[in-house]
């Protein structure tokens, strides 16, 4: 019974063969330094989640961000899990991802013909701290205000344009509720947008490509 | 070596993966479905004695509006919820009275008093309540809610128990 609804769908969606080319293709001898990207892709997909069940709770406006904030970490049901393992999977995935793109530079793996996959890799690096500098400033504390006002006036030393870079950023001169609010909607729509779409060519890339070899000394 | 139950390698990767997998999930999503309806199981049920007016003021046989605010906290705001009713008069005891909860029993909108028409007429559905709180026309499945429990204070005043949802 479970045989033939299977075999129905398989003959439709494929199922063999994405199960083949996802989860059982040929690898050469790897070690474990080769799951880091696999690792930070699930720490994206538990960031993912863990920041949706927050938007439940949290409000991007001054007035109550930071009670929304304290809500959830004491007022709600296991609010402290959810938003902990979100608090906590932002450094974890900006240090896996960071230690995933030294590992492809020391085994030279961004070399022909996987010139693209490092370079998307870049566009994921930026992106996730991205994802790092917008979401610190959601919390709406002390902590956040000054990180915020800091990077993005670091951002306005940028010669010529930095002015306008600064006003871009913040929504206008100063730190406010548009900073606010434009931040939180980078944070859970824009970046994420792209670094989903950025994700999808780097996984197709590397499905195409295979892993690579560790290099030897003939190399 | 003989055993007819040999798990390969990659059958024991599967389901060792399988059971890891399944253990995370259930250690998170478990807390995320209650993280989620929380709210929903929170009980609230303050009650009170809340003054709706002074005894005297009611006259016989006409119902008189009152209305009170309460003030409950959802989250992290304090959120002003407005209630109000008609008590009417049947005698001279205090005993004998009636108190209406201007709440529609069809869709919770509220209802008002019109004296030419001689009923509470709800704006929302047009639905229509005698005097007394029975229906008369329109789609509520039953006569308007009623305060059970009131008294008379030392005062004058007039007090309903009230209890929240």
């Amino acid at each position: 019974m479970f045989k033939n609804i299977y075999d129905w769908l398989d003959e439709r969606l494929g199922l063999n063969d994405l199960y083949t080319n996802l989860l059982d293709r040929p690898e050469p001898k790897t070690t474990w330094w080769n799951t880091l990207g696999s690792a930070s892709m699930f720490l994206f997909i538990m960031q993912g989640l863990t920041g949706i069940f927050l938007t439940v709770y949290y409000t991007p406006s001054p007035d109550h961000a930071y009670d929304s904030v304290q809500y959830i970490m004491e007022g709600v049901a296991f609010g402290w899990l959810i938003r902990g393992i979100h608090h906590w999977g932002a450094t974890l995935m900006v240090v896996l991802v960071f230690v995933h793109m030294l590992r492809v530079f020391y085994t030279a793996s961004f070399k022909f013909p996987r010139e693209l996959t490092w370079l998307i890799g870049i566009g994921l690096f930026l992106t996730t701290l991205g994802m790092g500098f917008t979401g610190y400033l959601l919390p709406w504390n002390q902590k956040a205000y000054w990180a915020t006002t800091v990077g993005t006036q670091i951002a306005g030393t940028a010669p010529f344009l930095g002015e306008f870079i600064l006003k871009a950023l913040r929504g206008g001169p100063d730190l406010s509720a548009l900073t606010l609010q434009r931040f939180f909607s980078a944070h859970i729509w824009i970046i994420p947008a792209v670094l989903v779409g950025l994700m999808g060519i780097h996984l197709y890339l590397i499905i195409k490509h295979g892993e690579s070899h560790f290099p030897t000394k003939e190399d | 070596m003989s055993g007819s139950h040999e798990l390969s390698r990659r059958d024991f990767i599967k389901v060792t993966t399988g059971i890891v997998g399944g253990l995370i999930g259930a250690v998170i999503g478990l807390p995320s479905i209650y993280y989620l309806i929380d709210p929903a199981l929170r009980e609230g049920g303050k009650e009170a004695w809340i003054p709706i007016g002074k005894f005297e003021d009611m006259q016989v046989g006409v119902p008189y509006p009152f209305s009170f605010t309460r003030v409950q906290v959802n989250g992290w705001e304090r959120t002003a919820s407005s209630f109000g009713g008609y008590a009417i008069r049947k005698s001279d005891s205090p005993e004998d009275l009636l108190v209406l909860n201007s709440r529609c029993t069809h869709l919770a909108c509220t209802v008002n008093w019109h004296e030419e028409s001689d009923a509470y007429i709800c704006p929302c559905h047009d639905a229509k309540f005698s005097m007394a709180g029975e229906v008369l026309d329109g789609p509520p499945p039953r006569a308007l809610d009623v305060y059970d429990e009131h008294r008379l204070t030392a005062d004058g005043l007039i007090e309903i128990f009230f209890k929240e949802a």
